[in-house]
């Protein structure tokens, strides 16, 4: 689903975001991405939602080289990705309801198909009674959940994460992730970017870890997981 | 109903059941009705581009104001120049050539010549005023009756008098007649007695180039206005340009509602210069029936016809989807998501 191969993101200033970034996250597959703060994991999302371009290396996103994507390209591709985003993007003058609805309006779906899917995703992360609210009026965690709503909503095949816990208390950010899990479950691949180490000890996925644009460990959020897959590994 | 959507509604109603779920996504679904979703999308975003415009009524009706004063005028000026053309028409009407015959033409030969004129196309009427008629004329109506007794002669050359048909006293075809009464052996001098409706006319034809000049002066205002409106309405709201795009909206998508509110400030602006012309000839129509009526005419101000209010319509719908369209290309593209 998402390969990177010695991808480099040098930023205008000339500051080196990223440099010689490989891995590979499967379809369906659910990964963390870690590191400090200024590691680069906003950077590494938004080459793969083409929101910058990777100065070195090739970024593949099902199978499609995005060097080789054409601007005119770049929405059926951001159509295919599911984002959460660190501060919300949320617009700030419609409703929750419209908010949520926009990626369906977007992609052209009937206005009684909007409703029940919109309505579904506002469901899905307990929001079901704001619909009608303006998002201004949230807390920073309703936003957020807005924003996954808004995420899910087009059944996208691939969801992007940045910091999507980072406003919530502990119980509602073991739902939230509970919610990508879910997500996972049923095939959509599934990546998150998060300082929260943790939250991620407790779960078992793949763990990417950053440090100053390398990637520095391609592992599992809990040791003893690590240790088993090791074994396994050698054993084949 | 697509086995998609089922999927998706018995997923989105899992949120209590924690269980695992290992169903695979079908891969090839598509939202049903696109066509026609497309369609009522447009709808949508021609009402709700205007429930923008409605939120705030009193800088839509400035920028509405300028593009209806910017059309009133040269609308206006239209109007007026075809009222003018209009009564300066009836006077055609009246026009006559009068063709002085040389000395010494027989009787004979002038009533063959009249009878010929008369069978001439775009000929109404030809009179004869034989010399003698033509001195008792002058002599009842000048008062110099005594200055011509003691000449031996009679002075006055024997007139034919020729009205042209309606659809002949048109200045053109006037001026084409003249020239061919011209070249007639017995014809002395032929004269149009209304030479200044011609002119009036050449002037009419002036201004009307005039009033197209000011219009297209005016319609490249209402483009720079209207781009510039749209422009600072682009800035305002980059924010949700930027949202729009990282969702994964296409450029189309994004260009629509600024493409609608052009047109409906294009469309508000051409029904307020209807409305500020139709007004002014209203107030115009009573003292001009009044002074048509001191002059003995039938005469009175003609309104707005249907060709005029169409084409104010059409200007005004084009300059604004226009002028928006500019704005959009140049402005839009500067900004993208970072
Ligand atoms: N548009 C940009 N222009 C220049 N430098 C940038 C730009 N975006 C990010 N950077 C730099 O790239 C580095 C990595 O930034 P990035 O946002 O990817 O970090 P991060 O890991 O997401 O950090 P955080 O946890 O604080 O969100 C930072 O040092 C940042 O200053
Ligand atoms: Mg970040």
């Amino acid at each position: 689903m998402i390969q990177f191969d010695n991808v480099n993101k040098r930023y205008p200033g000339g500051y080196e975001a990223l440099s010689g970034v490989s891995f590979h996250l499967k379809a369906g597959e659910m990964a963390f991405l870690t590191g400090h703060s200024g590691a680069g994991k906003s950077s590494l999302l938004k080459l793969i939602a083409c929101i910058e371009r990777a100065s070195r290396g090739n970024v593949l996103i099902d199978g499609q080289n995005l060097r080789r994507l054409k601007n005119r390209h770049i929405p059926a591709l951001r159509r295919k990705i599911g984002v959460v985003f660190q501060n919300h993007n949320l617009l700030y003058d419609r409703t929750v309801y419209d908010n949520v609805a926009l990626p369906l309006i977007i992609a052209g779906y009937h206005q009684s198909e909007v409703g029940r899917r919109v309505r579904a995703a506002l469901d899905k992360v307990g929001l079901l009674g704001k619909e009608r609210v303006m998002p201004i009026t949230l807390s920073g965690g309703e936003q957020q959940r807005v924003g996954i709503a808004r995420a899910v909503v087009n059944r996208p095949p691939l969801l992007l994460a940045d910091e999507p816990t980072g406003n919530l208390d502990p119980e509602l950010s073991r739902e939230i992730m509970g919610l990508f899990e879910q997500f996972n479950q049923v095939g959509v691949s599934v990546l998150i970017a998060t300082h929260d180490h943790d939250l991620i000890s407790r779960l078992d996925h793949r763990l990417l870890t950053l440090k100053q644009g390398k990637l520095e460990r391609d592992g599992w959020t809990s040791e003893m997981q690590e240790r088993k897959r090791a074994f396994n590994n050698e054993s084949d | 109903m697509s086995p998609y959507t089922s999927w998706f509604w018995r997923f989105m109603k899992r949120s209590s059941n924690k269980n695992a779920d290992m169903e695979k996504r079908p891969r090839s679904a598509k939202p049903r009705g696109r066509v026609n979703a497309y369609f009522t999308h447009h709808l949508w975003v021609l009402v709700s581009s205007l429930g923008v415009l409605w939120r705030t009524p009193m800088a839509t009706l400035m920028t509405a104001s300028v593009i209806g004063i910017a059309l009133a005028l040269p609308a206006g000026l239209h109007v007026l120049l075809q009222n003018v053309q209009q009564l300066s028409t009836g006077w055609e009407g009246t026009a006559q050539m009068s063709l002085f015959l040389k000395p010494g033409v027989s009787e004979k030969r002038i009533q063959t010549l009249a009878k010929k004129l008369r069978g001439w196309e775009g000929v109404a009427e030809v009179r004869y005023i034989s010399r003698e008629q033509a001195l008792a004329e002058f002599r009842e109506l000048s008062g110099f009756g005594g200055a011509l007794d003691s000449l031996d002669e009679n002075p006055l050359p024997a007139v034919l008098v020729l009205r042209p048909t309606t659809e002949a006293a048109e200045p053109a075809q006037m001026a084409l007649l003249l020239g061919k009464v011209q070249k007639l052996q017995s014809v002395d001098l032929a004269q149009l007695d209304m030479e200044w409706v011609r002119r009036l006319s050449s002037i009419i034809e002036l201004g009307k180039r005039g009033v197209m000049l000011l219009a297209g002066l005016l319609g490249m205002a209402i483009l720079l206005m209207v781009g510039n409106t749209i422009r600072l309405t682009i800035l305002s709201r980059s924010q949700e340009i930027i949202v729009t795009k990282l969702i994964g909206a296409t450029n189309a998508f994004i260009r629509r509602p600024f493409l609608y509110t052009g047109l409906w400030y294009g469309l508000m602006g051409a029904i307020l210069a209807w409305i500020l012309v139709a007004s002014l000839l209203g107030l115009l129509s009573a003292p001009v029936s009044r002074l048509s009526f001191l002059y003995n005419s039938q005469f009175s101000l003609g309104g707005l016809d249907l060709e005029t209010v169409l084409v104010l319509l059409g200007s005004g719908l084009i300059l604004g989807l226009l002028g928006s369209w500019l704005a959009v290309g140049k402005h839009l593209q500067a900004i993208e998501p970072t």
